[in-house]
């Protein structure tokens, strides 16, 4: 166990070099600079700001530099934020988006598991076909419209939620649906699928001819064996939803890591593109890492200790 | 069923099946994969099922159990077990039966033992479900002593090991011993060896056959194997196109098969140390569609020696003592 985390580690290591060169220098190979501007700026103007980041050096100085504040954890100064450095953004966008993000990923669960689990076992009833009906409409509207709905509906009409902020509970719920609206659908749908899968197996049929109740064949022999395709989706996941959603946080004005990661790839903000595509890649290396041990707990057949 | 009593001059059976249809309602239509079959099981008595894929064998043990996947349905005839009407039982009370009084051996043991749970979870799980007031602790021991009991070495160890730890012949035994701990009185084995290489086949019988002597439970074996239900059956039921064909003591079958179905069968075998150079001789043809089944008999279109009435009439069972067949070739006014 401890031996497979380590080597695990090491490899993960080794995809973010991957993820941290290629991405530093497919972004230098787009045209424009963080200082280009509808305007032309004057060539000595761009000299000293260019000379005061140290993006007149060579690309491998540039990368050897970055490299090496990355690995005490010095993401470098925005270039486009005077004297704002990227940890700082990090420091002050994350904790919105990751306990927005938390409570999406809490809710994706506890209603996406329990309605796929309800779907299955009442399979071709009324609710099952009103919950499979609900999960494709989750997944084909867009989040922007699906926010702009809930904001109509919930806060313009009916004036239950608030339209902005995260100050209270009542903030989270319009902006938690709308970021886990597709999410929530396609688990409901997985959770269906696997447990209709499992269902069907042998060792259901086994089970009951032994006995056992209904409920346990369901609760306990097919829906272990139907959690290995969940587990995969929702490990990601949480790695995708605590590092926000642009136009999710731009809708219920939250402030977010969203906006930071669209804007940084427009001004060609390069550190914190970078900072931000690399805190990302950490977060999604874990998230697997930690999906693999799970895998161990749900299936014996895939057990890393022995 | 005091008729059947008399005939076999034995006590009440232990289960009876009387006229039992079983239908699957697919998209594309009724199938009847059983037809009116009649049939019993006395205590502590083996008996084969025997038939080709399609044939209803192994849809009659589901039906027994009330097990039949979707999307089946018995739709008519009736099931006694002990004198108890079996079909007409809560699903609670008939839960209460599965695993306990009646439980079964399926074909697969690679797929029909749940792999996320160690086989002494499995076994004593059986135990719980049936409400027997044991710890944990006498829970596991009794499990223990069934995978002795089954020959599974180290069964101290093997209690926390997994399926996928077992090879297949011992993960039927385990299935055995699972089926068995509850001590039922009928245990139904759907085609158990069969995915298991010969020199397991014979274990496993073997095993079985030591088992009901031990328990002296009945025992249902169902296959499409002749050689194996020659070995280790009492008495031999040859099932076709969802009817019983023939019914008859095993030696007796084998001797002096009636229905040219059954004695189509005996050609397929090869004999074992024979004059050497006997063909094989297959039976042409395939079972018959059951979606439309026939209105006579059901291997007319394969039978060799077929009349005109076998195509538009069923034939009734002829035959004395424990020996009947379905053919009207058996009829007094059949020519000969």
């Amino acid at each position: 166990m401890a031996r497979f985390v380590i080597s695990r580690v090491f490899s993960i290591a080794l995809t973010l070099a991957v993820i941290v060169t290629l991405t530093f220098f497919m972004m230098h190979s787009i045209p424009g600079g963080p200082f280009a501007q509808d305007k032309e700026v004057p060539p000595e103007v761009l000299r000293v700001l260019e000379a005061k980041y140290r993006l007149d050096e060579p690309l491998y100085v540039q990368y050897a530099n970055y490299v090496k504040g990355l690995l005490v954890w010095d993401l470098g100064p925005s270039f486009q934020k005077i004297g704002v450095s990227v940890n700082d953004i990090i420091k002050q966008s994350m904790p919105a988006s990751a306990k927005l993000g938390a409570v999406t990923f809490v809710f994706v669960l506890l209603i996406g598991i329990p309605a796929g689990i309800f779907s299955a076992v009442k399979r071709d009833s009324f609710p099952d076909q009103a919950i499979r009906f609900m999960a494709t409409l989750g997944q084909t509207i867009p989040s922007f419209v699906l926010a702009t709905l809930l904001i109509y509906i919930f806060s313009s009409r009916l004036r239950i939620f608030p339209t902005f902020g995260l100050r209270t509970w009542k903030h989270f719920v319009l902006p938690a649906i709308a970021l886990g609206g597709y999410s929530l659908s396609f688990v409901t749908r997985l959770v269906r699928s696997s447990m209709l899968e499992a269902m069907g197996q042998d060792y259901i049929r086994t089970a009951r001819a032994k006995g056992v109740p209904e409920f346990q064949v369901f609760f306990k022999h097919a829906l272990r064996n139907s959690l290995i395709p969940v587990v995969t989706y929702i490990g990601p996941l949480i790695a995708t939803v605590i590092t926000g959603s642009f136009v999710v946080e731009k809708v219920f004005a939250i402030p977010g890591m969203g906006k930071f990661f669209v804007d940084s790839i427009t001004n060609r903000d390069y550190t914190v593109l970078m900072g931000l595509t690399i805190l990302d890649a950490i977060l999604l290396c874990a998230a697997i890492l930690i999906v693999d041990l799970i895998y161990g707990l749900i299936d014996p057949r895939i057990r890393v200790d022995k | 069923m005091p008729a059947m009593d008399e005939k076999n001059g034995a006590a009440r059976p232990l289960l009876a099946v009387r006229d039992l249809c079983v239908s699957f309602f697919t998209h594309v239509g009724e199938v009847k994969a059983i037809r009116g079959i009649s049939f019993h099981v006395d205590p502590g008595e083996t008996v084969g099922i025997v038939g080709e894929s399609g044939s209803g064998k192994s849809v009659t043990s589901l039906a027994v159990l009330r097990l039949l996947p979707y999307p089946g349905r018995i739709m008519s005839g009736n099931v006694t077990f002990r004198g108890e009407d079996i079909l007409s039982k809560s699903a609670g009370n008939m839960r209460a039966l599965r695993g306990n009084e009646i439980s079964m051996v399926f074909q697969d043991p690679m797929t029909s033992l749940n792999p996320v749970f160690t086989i002494g979870e499995q076994i004593v799980e059986a135990l719980a479900v049936h409400g027997g007031k044991k710890s944990p602790a006498e829970a596991r021991t009794r499990a223990i002593e069934m995978l002795n009991l089954v020959g599974i070495p180290d069964p101290e160890a093997r209690f926390g090991a997994y399926p996928h730890e077992f090879s297949g012949g011992m993960r039927q035994r385990a299935m055995i011993a699972m089926a068995l701990v509850c001590g039922p009185s009928l245990l139904i084995a759907d085609e158990p060896t069969t995915a298991l290489d010969v020199t397991i086949q014979a274990q496993i019988l073997e095993l079985m056959a030591g088992l009901r002597e031990k328990t002296g439970a009945s025992i249902i074996l169902i296959t499409h194997d002749l050689a194996v239900v020659s070995e280790a059956c009492s008495r031999i039921i040859v099932m076709y196109g969802g009817q019983i064909m023939e019914e008859a003591p095993s030696e007796e079958l084998f001797e002096n098969p009636l229905h040219p179905y059954t004695k189509g069968l005996m050609r397929c075998i090869p004999a074992f140390g024979g004059a050497g150079r006997e063909r094989l001789v297959p039976i042409p043809g395939t079972p018959p569609d059951l979606l439309k089944p026939p209105a006579g008999c059901p291997f007319v279109e394969r039978c060799r020696e077929a009349m005109r009435i076998c195509l538009s009439n069923r034939p009734a069972f002829y035959g004395e003592g424990r020996h009947r067949a379905s053919c009207w070739r058996l009829d007094p006014e059949a020519p000969k």
